[in-house]
């Protein structure tokens, strides 16, 4: 079953392993990513970051799309990792099974203003992620488990 | 080796930089590592901050764990850079060997210091 939907444009990293993936028990990772899904060494960087009880997916856009029924339906937790908002914005359009978001990690890059210590948006990322809300998908900001869920409308 | 090795700590929050704190503390040689933050970084903004910190080159790159961001950013751009070795799960007794046998190749310094940082790790009878 998938547990949780995340966008964090770290990917597989610390706070995913072990700071969500422990204490959800986690049996395997999707990571949706169009240019990792194309390269192999990169897929072999990220493996190195997970133990070995913890399936890694690599999947395209499209391919998580036809697949998340089938994650889950998966008896092990899981998490889906997007890279970035267009991402997971694209994902929805292609797949109406996610109903909650968590945005784990924008960090600052041109043209995105701080909301929140760890998320950085653009304007047009922000209207993205509010369209994904018009559409009755829960979304906040959260890094990691201990810490509040900050709903959308609290940073945007 | 014209030029002595750079080693360049790349970490989580401020552990790099509280590592080059020890290291000259105990050493007194304060010219050889460099520290790099993952704090607020993404992984163009690591990227710029290890070209930075890397210089003209040569150097060992430090990675803190042998997984996440710190490696994928640091991997991605040593990949197909002779003059730019890497090495994960530092410690500071590799990097306390490291300061003093600079006069390598990357690759050399790199298996160096694994295995000096390898060697301290131990569980002594309390």
């Amino acid at each position: 079953m998938i547990k949780l939907v995340r966008i964090d444009d770290r990917l597989i990293h610390g706070q995913v392993v072990v700071g969500w993936g422990q204490p959800l028990n986690v049996g395997f990772i999707v990571l949706v990513d169009d240019a990792v899904r194309a390269s192999p060494w990169e897929q072999d960087l990220y493996r190195m970051g997970v133990p070995p009880e913890i399936e890694v997916i690599f999947a395209s856009i499209s391919e998580a799309a036809a697949r998340l029924e089938v994650w889950d339906q998966d008896p092990r937790a899981g998490i889906v990792l997007t890279p970035d908002v267009a991402t997971l914005a694209s994902l929805t359009e292609h797949c109406h099974r996610v109903r909650r978001v968590n945005i784990g990690g924008i960090h600052h890059r041109a043209g995105r203003t701080e909301r929140l210590r760890f998320v950085y948006l653009s304007d047009t990322e922000v209207d993205q992620l509010r369209r994904l809300a018009a559409q009755g998908i829960e979304v906040t900001a959260q890094d990691v488990p201990t810490a509040r869920a900050v709903p959308l409308t609290e940073f945007t | 080796m014209s030029e002595p090795l750079r080693g360049v700590i790349v970490s989580h929050a401020g552990l790099a930089q509280a590592m080059i704190g020890a290291v000259e503390t105990i050493t007194g040689v304060t010219d050889a590592l460099v520290p790099v933050s993952n704090e607020g970084c993404d992984r163009q903004a690591l990227f710029n901050n290890l070209t930075t910190a890397v210089g003209s080159g040569p150097a060992v790159l430090f990675i803190d764990l042998p997984g996440g961001s710190c490696l994928t950013g640091a991997v991605s751009y040593a990949r197909g850079r002779s003059d730019l070795a890497v090495v994960t799960g530092v410690n500071l007794a590799m990097l306390l060997d490291f300061v003093f046998h600079r006069d390598v190749t990357p690759d050399a310094a790199a298996a160096r210091a694994a295995s000096a940082g390898t060697r301290a790790i131990r569980t002594p009878a309390a």
